[in-house]
C-alpha cells in the first residue's frame, strides 16, 4: 500500500491496495482476491496445474460454474452435444479433484458467471476479480477491479493468486443529469459506446460517474460495466455508495458482524478523490439519451430508435464508408431506412448484460397483456441464474412471458453466443439484449440488433423496432 | 516444470526440413480440452495410415511401418533431431504439448520457427540449435550406431555423443536459467511466494473478510 497523499482515482486506490511487488518498470505483481471459473477457458489451465504438480494457491478464492455450453431446455436429459458435454464434465471433474466450490448444472444457484458472482456476494467492493472471460468487467459495478484474462493467466492466478500486470490509464465518463423516463442502463451504455467508439477505452480503465449513473440500481450498474469491454476498456468501475453497500449485505459469501462493519468502513472510501486526475474525461448529457438500437455489426454502430440507418455516401472517410457498406450488406438493411422499419424474426432476452431480475421485470411490464407479433418466430427469455428464475417465477413474470408467447428457459449464456443449441439461422434478425452484434455471433449469418430488455419486449410485440415509450403509453 | 540440466537420451532421427505444426499435431486435435494426451497423435498424418480423431482409439489404427517413431529401435526416444526450420506454421502450443507428452525433452535442428521456439520454453522443452553440418554429423552417427544416445549438458551448453562428437550451442541466459531451475512464468512468480504470503498476512489484518 502506498502512503501517497496526492488525490487518487478509484482505480489508483484499487491498484495500490493490491500490489504485492512493484517491478519498477510499470508492471507489478498484483494480488487476486477472487477468481471465477467456467468450463470453456479453464480446462487447459487445470491441466497445466496437474502437469506441473501444483495446487491452487488459495482454494476459497475460487468459485466455478458452467454457463456457456449448458442447455436452456430440459436438463434432466443432460447435454446432447458431446464436445459441449465434455467441457462441462471437465469442469466438474477439475473442481472435484481440487476441491473448488462449483455450482453444477442442476444446482439452483447455477447461472451465468457474471450474474452469480454478485448474487452470491462473491463479488465485493474493493476486490480484484478475474475470470477467463472478457465480460468480467461487469463486476466493476461494485467498485471492484475486475477484468478478463486468458487461459495461461487463469492457470497463473490459480497457482499463485497473483498476476503480472501493467497499470492502465484512467478515464472517466460522466453522464450528467437525469435520463428521461423509460431510458435504461443499456441505453446509457450504448449511447456512451456510440460516442467514444469501440476502441475509445483502449488502454484505460473507465470509471462511470455522474448523476445518471448514481441513480442506477446495482443491476443497471452491472449492465453499464459489462459493456466497458465493448468500449475497449478491460475494466469498468463505478464508485461505492449506499446503493452498493445495501446490495452486498446478507449474501452467502459476504461478511457479517464485526468484519462487515470493518468492510463497510473501507468500502466507504472507494471513490475517486476530489482533484484526482484522469488521463481522459468524457461528458454526456443524460437528457439527450433516447432508446438505443444497434444497426450494424459493431456495438458502436448504434442509433436512437428515432434515427435512420446511415448512408455510406455521406461518409467522407473511405475506411468508415467501407465498413458501413459491409455492415449494411451483412445486416440486410438499406441506407436511410428508419430504424422503426426494421422487422425482426427472433427476440432474445438474456445474457450477462441483461438477465437480472430488474431486466426481466422491465420486459414483463411491456409484455403484460400483450402477444408477440405473428412474424416473430421465436422469443426467448433466459434468466441469468437459477435464483433470478425463481424470483421471477415468484413474481409471476414467467406467466407474463409465456402468455405473451415467449419461451421461458433455464439459465445460461444461451443465444448470446450460441455455443449451445440456441442459435440464429443464416439471415435471421434478432432483437437481443446481449452485448455483441458481431457477424455470426449468435449463429452463422445471424443478424443481431442490441437493445434494452424493454425495447426487446416492445420489438417482440410490434414485430419491428419501436420506441418502447410509445407502446407503454398506449396501454 | 521439470528442470532441464543434463539429459542423456535415445535419439529419434526425423530426417525432414520444414516440419510444420500441422504435421506435429493436426487440427482436429485442437478441440481437446486438455494440454496433455496429445502424445499418441504426435506426427499423426505420418505415423498412421488411416485418419484419426480425438474419439478414435490410436491403438486400433494402422501404423505406418516406415515412420521413424514406429521403428522399435527408436522406442522411448527423448531427443528428436530434425532439419532446417522446425515448427513452422501456426502458433498452436499444442505442438509443443504433443512433443512433451510423447516424452521428448528436446529437439535439435539447424533452425526453428519463432513462435514454436518461444512456446517451447514455456513448457520446459529445449529447442536446441546447432549448425547444419553438426546436425548432419548427428544423423550420420545415428544411422551407424544401434541404440544411439546423446547427452545434452545445458549448464555447459554442449551436446556430446558416444562416438566422440562434441558441439557447443548458444542459448539466451535468462531462458537457460529458467530451464535449469524448472521455472515457467508461474514458477518465476512462485519465487516471490514469501512476498505473496506477506501480502496475505497484511490483508488478513486490514481486510479479514477477503482472507476468509
Ligand atoms: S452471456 Fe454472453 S457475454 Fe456473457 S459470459 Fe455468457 S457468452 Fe459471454
Amino acid at each position: 500500500m502506498t502512503t501517497s497523499t496526492r488525490p487518487r482515482t478509484l482505480y489508483d486506490k484499487l491498484w495500490d491496495a493490491h500490489v504485492v511487488l512493484d517491478n519498477g518498470d510499470g508492471s507489478a505483481l498484483v494480488y487476486i482476491d477472487r477468481q471465477l471459473l467456467h468450463e470453456v477457458t479453464s480446462p487447459q489451465a487445470f491441466d497445466g496445474l496437474r502437469l506441473a504438480q501444483r495446487q491452487p494457491w488459495r482454494l476459497s478464492a475460487n468459485l466455478a460454474v458452467a454457463d456457456h455450453n449448458v442447455p436452456t431446455t430440459d436438463r434432466s436429459v443432460g447435454i446432447e452435444d458431446p464436445i459441449s458435454r465434455a467441457q462441462v464434465e471437465a469442469l466438474d471433474a477439475n473442481c472435484a479433484e481440487y476441491g473448488i466450490t462449483e455450482f453444477k448444472m442442476n444446482d439452483a444457484r447455477q447461472g451465468i458467471v457474471h450474474v452469480i458472482g454478485p448474487e452470491q456476494g462473491a463479488t465485493l467492493p474493493g476486490m480484484t476479480v478475474v475470470c477467463g472471460d472478457s465480460h468480467t468487467s461487469t463486476h466493476g459495478a461494485f467498485g471492484a477491479l475486475a477484468f478478463g484474462i486468458g487461459t495461461s493467466e487463469v492457470e497463473h492466478a490459480l497457482a499463485t493468486q497473483t498476476l503480472v500486470m501493467k497499470k492502465s490509464k484512467n478515464m472517466r465518463v460522466t453522464v450528467r443529469g437525469q435520463v428521461a423516463p423509460g431510458i435504461t442502463a443499456k441505453d446509457i451504455v450504448l449511447a456512451i459506446i456510440g460516442r467514444i467508439g469501440t476502441a475509445g477505452g483502449n488502454g484505460h480503465t473507465i470509471e462511470f460517474a455522474g448523476e445518471a449513473i448514481e441513480r442506477l440500481s446495482m443491476e443497471g450498474r452491472m449492465t453499464v460495466c459489462n459493456m466497458a469491454i465493448e468500449a475497449g476498456a478491460r475494466a469498468g468501475l463505478i464508485a461505492v455508495d449506499a446503493t452498493t453497500i445495501a446490495y452486498v449485505q446478507n449474501r452467502p459469501f459476504s461478511p457479517t458482524g464485526e468484519a462487515l462493519a470493518k468492510a463497510i468502513a473501507w468500502w466507504n472510501t472507494l471513490q475517486s478523490d476530489d482533484g484526482a486526475v484522469f488521463d481522459r474525461e468524457v461528458e454526456i448529457d443524460a437528457a439527450s439519451i433516447q432508446p438505443q438500437v444497434t444497426w450494424g455489426t459493431s456495438p458502436e454502430m448504434v442509433l436512437p430508435v428515432s434515427g435512420r440507418v446511415p448512408n455510406p455516401a455521406n461518409e467522407a472517410d473511405p475506411v468508415k464508408r467501407n465498413s458501413i457498406e459491409r455492415a449494411l450488406h451483412y445486416m440486410g438493411i438499406r441506407a436511410d431506412q428508419p430504424i422503426t422499419d426494421i422487422a425482426i424474426d427472433k427476440v432474445f432476452i438474456g445474457s450477462c448484460t441483461n438477465s437480472r431480475i430488474e431486466d426481466l421485470r422491465a420486459a414483463a411490464s411491456v409484455l403484460r397483456g400483450k402477444r408477440i407479433a405473428g412474424n416473430v418466430k421465436l422469443a426467448l427469455a433466459v434468466p441469468g441464474s437459477g435464483l433470478v428464475k425463481r424470483q421471477a417465477e415468484s413474481e409471476g413474470l414467467d406467466k407474463v412471458f409465456i402468455d405473451a408467447g415467449f419461451e421461458w428457459r433455464e439459465p445460461g449464456c444461451s443465444m448470446c453466443l450460441g455455443m449451445n443449441a440456441d442459435q440464429l439461422s443464416p439471415g435471421e434478425r434478432c432483437a437481443s439484449t446481449s452485448n455483441r452484434n458481431f457477424e455470426g455471433r449468435q449463429g452463422a449469418g445471424g443478424r443481431t440488433h442490441l437493445v434494452s430488455p424493454a425495447m426487446a419486449a416492445a420489438a417482440a410485440v410490434a414485430g419491428r423496432f419501436v420506441d418502447v415509450r410509445h407502446i407503454s403509453a398506449g396501454n | 516444470m521439470q528442470p532441464f540440466t543434463i539429459v542423456t537420451g535415445k535419439v529419434a532421427p526425423l530426417d525432414r526440413a520444414n516440419v510444420d505444426t500441422d504435421a506435429i499435431i493436426p487440427k482436429q486435435y485442437l478441440k481437446s480440452i486438455k494440454k496433455t494426451g496429445f502424445g499418441p497423435f504426435l506426427f499423426d498424418d505420418w505415423r498412421y495410415l488411416d485418419k484419426g480423431d480425438l474419439d478414435i482409439d490410436p491403438a486400433t489404427r494402422r501404423k505406418n511401418p516406415d515412420f521413424v517413431l514406429n521403428d522399435a529401435r527408436f522406442a522411448g526416444s527423448t531427443v528428436l533431431i530434425a532439419r532446417e526450420n522446425f515448427g513452422c506454421g501456426s502458433s498452436r502450443e499444442h505442438a509443443v504439448w504433443a512433443l512433451t507428452d510423447y516424452g521428448f525433452r528436446a529437439v535439435i535442428a539447424p533452425g526453428f520457427a519463432d513462435i514454436f521456439f518461444n512456446n517451447s520454453f514455456k513448457n520446459g522443452f529445449l529447442p536446441l540449435t546447432l549448425k547444419a553440418e553438426e546436425v548432419d554429423a548427428l544423423f550420420v552417427e545415428s544411422a551407424s550406431a544401434a541404440d544411439f544416445r546423446l547427452t545434452i549438458d545445458l549448464p555447459a551448453q554442449t551436446v556430446s555423443t558416444p562416438g566422440g562428437l562434441r558441439f557447443s550451442f548458444e542459448i539466451d541466459p535468462f531462458r537457460k536459467d529458467c530451464l535449469i531451475r524448472g521455472l515457467d512464468e508461474i514458477g518465476l512468480t512462485l519465487q516471490h511466494a514469501d512476498a505473496i504470503r506477506a501480502y496475505e498476512a497484511r490483508q488478513k489484518v486490514s481486510a479479514p473478510w477477503l482472507a476468509a
